[in-house]
């Protein structure tokens, strides 16, 4: 072993003693991205305790499940097409994917503020705005993998069902952009109710109201002005829950299939939709940035 | 290792540090203050997390207000406050915290096993911390501040809530991380008595104001008194005690005897003996800082 780099005083003989550390240290852009590890992994309760691994774990089964039949369905039937289409499948599953984002915020930045780890962090090389980039980040990529991870095994099947990869790429593509954006969002809401709170129970439960009054409101809208025939309310209606917002996006901008009763009218519909995705996110990582430069350590 | 001139901290009309202009040399220093005198705020300052109102001050030679991050790679830090999860082990935390400091991945693992060990944590390192006694947390909070091996660690009241046995333990340990690790030490604590043993240094601060910097020698080598008290005939004791070349004052069954060393003890037992009179009391009165009011640098 390596010899103490501090000698014993007066020939005394210790253990090991104290070895010093001469390695690399990494900076603290490489600290941050440890951290965007560490929380995605989390997220799964991958590292955690076998209780924290039990919510994702349903969640996760939830969602790959039905992909799965959607493609035995398109085996079994000889179909020509899914019968779920991508993007309607990330539509139809919200629910789930609300339920798991609402438990994986506030058990990774509830819980630093609750327990005060952030003093310890933030007496570190890490800068504030590094670690709230690298939560947020972490939160939308495991937000994007519970999407994306359904989408890739219809993709899957549609392919080994012998559907062809001309006619399921292109939808296949948009959605996971679709799905990119409605993580960045989604994350982006939910981190921010997670920040405001250090008691997690009440952050989980203001981030599922969140969401859903935000769909239901935004469904109520939309309906409401179907059947007034107010059309383009009904379109912007959709801007409201960030599901149909990246739904909006994902047809007006990708080109995908429209699964709103009233799409985003014409090109400056598709702006709209990508000028409030964005002011959404500029507005919740402003408020996050505001949070942490007045937590107290 | 850490000097700071003119360091001053307001918040809204509250005075938290006043114009503080101090040197600590390397070694153990204690940081001695009551509770509000603006020992917190200070080790906030001097770890680039607040920014002072006015005034400058390095730690290992970077500049507060400029060079934070260089500071923090190099330091470690204990708070004062709860800090950890109680839903993972010793273990899990403290590698991540070396994570968080820089450390590669096995490094960080190893330097864990190698800190936990160190502070005292064994089997129970294992199991989560929300099971942890006081005793055990704070060795943990010691820990995750010593992993990535810094330069000059702080401690914010590192004995706080602590039994007597709990206490030696931990000032032990501070002890050996300043002398055997090498390692510089600024403790803070708002008692004295506990740290004059420890440290190499003493700073007193009180209303955020610097009253004292200097070494503990000087501190305690000047006017270290044992109070005794005798049942009766105080002023006979006092003459005994005078007679076998000690200093001793009495005011009625209560005397001031000056402490040269462990032989002052044999001279009052052999005095009450000599004297047939009831021993009370035979203790070495904690420091206050009134004390220390009253007895300027070099003062008796």
């Amino acid at each position: 072993m390596s010899t103490p780099a501090t000698p014993p005083r007066g020939g005394v003989i210790h253990d090991l003693g104290f070895r010093h550390y001469d390695g690399p240290r990494a900076g603290s852009r490489a600290i941050a991205q440890a951290l965007y590890f560490d929380t995605l992994r989390g997220a799964f309760g991958l590292g955690r305790t076998m209780k924290s691994k039990i919510m994702p774990g349903i969640l996760f089964f939830a969602m790959v499940f039905p992909a799965v039949v959607v493609t035995i369905v398109v085996g079994v039937d000889n179909r020509f097409d899914l019968p779920v289409d991508y993007n309607e499948y990330l539509l139809t599953t919200s629910a789930l994917t609300s339920l798991f984002i609402a438990g994986a915020a506030p058990a990774s930045v509830s819980r630093d503020l609750r327990f005060r780890v952030v003093a310890l962090y933030f007496s570190r090389p890490l800068q504030r705005v590094e670690y709230v980039l690298a939560k947020y980040l972490a939160l939308a990529s495991a937000l994007f993998l519970m999407m994306a991870i359904p989408l890739i095994v219809m993709y899957a099947g549609a392919l080994l069902a012998k559907l062809s990869v001309g006619s399921q790429t292109p939808n296949f593509t948009r959605a996971l952009g679709g799905a990119a954006v409605t993580a960045l969002l989604v994350a982006g809401i939910a981190v921010t109710i997670a920040a405001m709170t250090p008691r997690r129970g009440i952050g989980v439960a203001a981030i599922i109201v969140s969401l859903i009054v935000l769909a239901g409101v935004a469904g109520t809208v939309s309906q409401v002005g179907l059947e007034n025939g107010a059309r383009s309310t009904a379109a912007y209606g959709q801007l409201i829950s960030p599901y149909t917002l990246a739904a909006g996006i994902e047809h007006a901008v990708f080109g995908g299939p429209n699964q709103a009763d009233v799409p985003p009218p014409g090109a400056g519909g598709g702006l709209v939709f990508t000028l409030v995705a964005i002011a959404v996110l500029v507005a919740c990582l402003g408020v996050l940035m505001a949070r942490y430069r007045k937590v107290s350590i | 290792m850490i000097s700071t001139a003119g360091l001053t901290k307001r918040y809204g009309t509250v005075t938290a540090v006043s114009e503080l202009t101090v040197d600590i040399p390397a070694g153990i220093t204690g940081l001695i203050g009551a509770n509000g005198a603006g020992k917190s705020t200070l080790i906030k300052m001097l770890l680039g997390l607040l920014t002072p109102t006015s005034g400058k001050a390095q730690v290992l030679g970077h500049d507060i207000g400029t060079d934070g991050v260089s500071i923090r790679e190099r330091v470690g830090y204990m708070p004062e406050h709860d800090c950890l999860p109680p839903d993972m082990s010793a273990t899990e935390f403290v590698v991540h915290m070396a994570r968080m400091s820089g450390l590669p991945r096995a490094a960080a693992r190893e330097r864990t096993a190698d800190t936990l060990r160190h502070v005292g944590l064994y089997e129970e390192r294992y199991r989560p911390i929300g099971g942890y006694s006081t005793g055990m947390k704070q060795r943990v909070k010691l820990a995750q501040a010593l992993v990535h091996d810094p330069q000059l660690i702080f401690l914010d009241e590192p004995t706080n809530g602590l039994d007597p046995s709990g206490r030696d333990e931990m000032l032990g340990l501070i002890r050996r991380i300043g002398t055997e690790f090498g390692i510089s030490v600024l403790v803070s604590s708002h008692l004295l008595g506990e740290l004059e043993r420890t440290c190499d240094h003493v700073v007193v601060i009180d209303g955020g104001q610097l009253l004292r910097a200097s070494s503990t020698a000087e501190i305690t080598a000047k006017g270290a008194v044992l109070v005794v008290e005798v049942t009766e005939r105080g002023e006979e004791v006092a003459t005994a005690l005078r007679m076998a070349g000690l200093e001793a004052v009495a005011s009625d069954d209560t005397l001031q005897v000056g402490l040269i060393d462990d032989s002052t003890y044999d001279a009052v037992i052999s005095a009450v003996t000599r004297l047939d009179v009831g021993l009370v009391r035979l203790e070495r009165p904690r420091h206050r800082m009134a004390e220390l009011f009253a007895t300027p640098a070099g003062g008796a």
